[in-house]
């Protein structure tokens, strides 16, 4: 069976897939690809199925060798992807030779790249995902990030690569940027119209203690006078949660499950992906659309990933 | 019955304003309908002290929909009966390095730590919900007598097993998280385990208890 060897990891590389979801009851957060559209393009670029497992990497990328050789796909954020000393590209397949290596450097753009090789990776499923969910240590490889010496099984694939790249077209509709759309969140009316005005007239910055679970954001703190007590309940991804001292936190895929901080917002479906490529420093601002846009765009969106013919030329 | 939309493929459901326990009998009979019933448009259900976030598919439905089904499902929901619940009892060995916040909290309440220690151990808990983290139960509701805040400022690490309280809440941390509740004790069992089942030592709607143990006792369980 073929196999990766992990020759540098990287600042924090995780196997990651679609995530699982339907076990809130269980306190278990779907976690999964922070890009899950990342993640799928690159699947789909090397003829896997779009959920896959791959690997996530942040900021800065690792080292890999693939003793038997493997077809890969570089899909998100560009490390400045390096195969036996040759650049190659983003987004197409390309054939690594037997014994090659595949170097990674610091992000030139957004936070996230992932690494999608044919026939996947192989690894055991927590609750019928592969994702790494760190938090708990579940998941993924030992529920850990990858470490110098790892060695990770991969998947049966087809050595033939085909000719397919990602259309520039349908990745610039798809391409991360920093204006967030957000509907609603379930608090709202808990904010008077002057929080409101500085949530969505004055731009943030994303805090340095940012991770899987949340992103904090610096900028005007949003305080409600009454301290905005309330009873726990359930959150969504993309809920931008407003502390105690008035700061506002995004939650990400591995997010927790319930919390008590009045939430103002929540990052549309269509966005999700766009939340995951934040980096720390990274300006955001957020704009206002309704629940019905928010899902038109959704649903627009959704086509364009099952459309090969959109997808790629 | 109150509906909010949480995000543009989620639905909050509250079915009361107030944490007690009929308004979260009404929230589990409703949880134990949809999983019995799962429509096709469903993708996660976390149910809470007094409400369920209901998460679904927005290629196939929207918010005034999933609230038609879900007003259908509460009516079936209020016919059914509530199963029995499980009792499970919980060793704790209290205080010292195990309980960093004992001592502490005894004085904010003018009592001796062997009192915490016994009103904490000496009526059983409802579980709530998990949330948070996996396996992480909420349960109450802690005596008003041991009513605490959290801390001001929250550890950055909370070794797994510890047993806080919060408000009138009381939890067993799975997992070593940051967390701001203040300690009381340790357990030396797992809460949570992805390779045992039922993964989660407990779910929603269990009673638990909790047992004062020495530190023998714990060394000895935490080496089984």
């Amino acid at each position: 069976m073929s196999s990766l060897i992990v020759e540098t990891p990287g600042l924090l590389t995780t196997v990651q897939d679609l995530g699982r979801l339907g076990y809130g009851p269980l306190g278990v957060s779907p976690s999964g690809a922070a890009d899950p559209v990342a993640l799928r393009l690159g699947n789909l670029l090397v003829a896997n199925p779009p959920g896959a497992a791959a690997l996530e990497m942040t900021l800065v990328g690792g080292t890999f060798v693939f003793p038997e050789g493997a077809v890969i796909a570089l899909a998100g954020a560009d490390f400045g992807p390096i195969v036996n000393g040759r650049v190659i590209d983003m987004w197409m397949p390309h054939a690594v030779p037997a014994g090659g290596r595949l170097n990674l450097g610091a992000t030139k753009n957004y936070a996230r790249c992932y690494l999608a090789i044919a026939g996947g990776i192989r690894v055991d499923s927590f609750l019928g995902s592969a994702a790494t969910h760190l938090l708990s240590g579940l998941g993924g490889l030992q529920g850990r990030a990858l470490r110098r010496g790892d060695v990770l099984q991969l998947g049966r694939a087809a050595r033939h690569i085909s000719q397919k790249r990602a259309s520039p077209a349908a990745l610039n509709i798809l391409r991360p940027h920093q204006n967030l759309r957000v509907t609603d969140g379930p608090q709202v009316d808990r904010f008077s119209e002057q929080l409101k005005h500085a949530f969505y007239r004055t731009p943030f910055r994303v805090s340095e203690q940012s991770d899987r679970l949340g992103l904090r954001l610096d900028g005007p703190r949003l305080s409600i006078d009454d301290g905005g007590e309330m009873i726990t309940e359930g959150v969504t991804l993309g809920a931008v949660q407003i502390t105690p001292s008035g700061q506002p936190i995004i939650l990400g895929v591995e997010q927790q499950t319930s919390g008590g901080y009045p939430k103002i917002a929540n990052v549309i479906g269509a966005d999700l992906h766009r939340l995951g490529q934040l980096r720390p420093r990274d300006e955001v601002r957020f704009e206002r659309t309704s629940l019905a846009v928010a899902r038109s765009l959704w649903i627009d969106q959704e086509r364009l990933l099952s459309n090969p013919a959109q997808l790629f030329v | 019955m109150r509906f909010c939309a949480a995000s543009d493929r989620a639905l909050l459901v509250y079915l009361g304003e107030e944490i007690s326990l009929p308004v979260h009998e009404r929230v589990l009979k409703l949880l134990r309908v949809l999983q019995a019933n799962p429509p096709d448009w469903l993708r996660n259900i976390q149910p809470a002290y007094c409400s369920l976030l209901v998460t679904f598919d927005p290629c196939v439905t929207g918010h005034a929909e999933v609230e038609v089904a879900l007003r259908e499902f509460e009516k079936r929901a209020e016919w059914s009966r509530p199963s029995k619940p499980r009792t499970v009892e919980i060793p704790v060995c209290y205080g010292e390095e195990f309980g960093p916040d004992l001592d502490e909290v005894a004085k904010l309440h003018q009592l001796t730590p062997e009192e915490v220690v016994r009103q904490h151990s000496c009526q059983s808990y409802h579980v709530y919900f998990l949330g948070f983290a996996p396996g992480f139960a909420y349960l109450g509701d802690l005596p008003p007598a041991l009513a605490t805040p959290r801390l001001e400022l929250p550890r950055r690490r909370v070794p797994a097993g510890s047993v806080g309280i919060a408000g009138r809440q009381t939890a067993v941390y799975p997992f070593a998280t940051p967390g701001g509740w203040r300690l009381l004790g340790r357990t030396p069992l797992v809460l949570f385990r992805g390779d045992r089942k039922p993964m989660s030592l407990l779910s929603i709607g269990d009673r638990v208890r909790f047992r004062p143990i020495t530190r023998d006792e714990f060394q000895q369980r935490v080496q089984a």
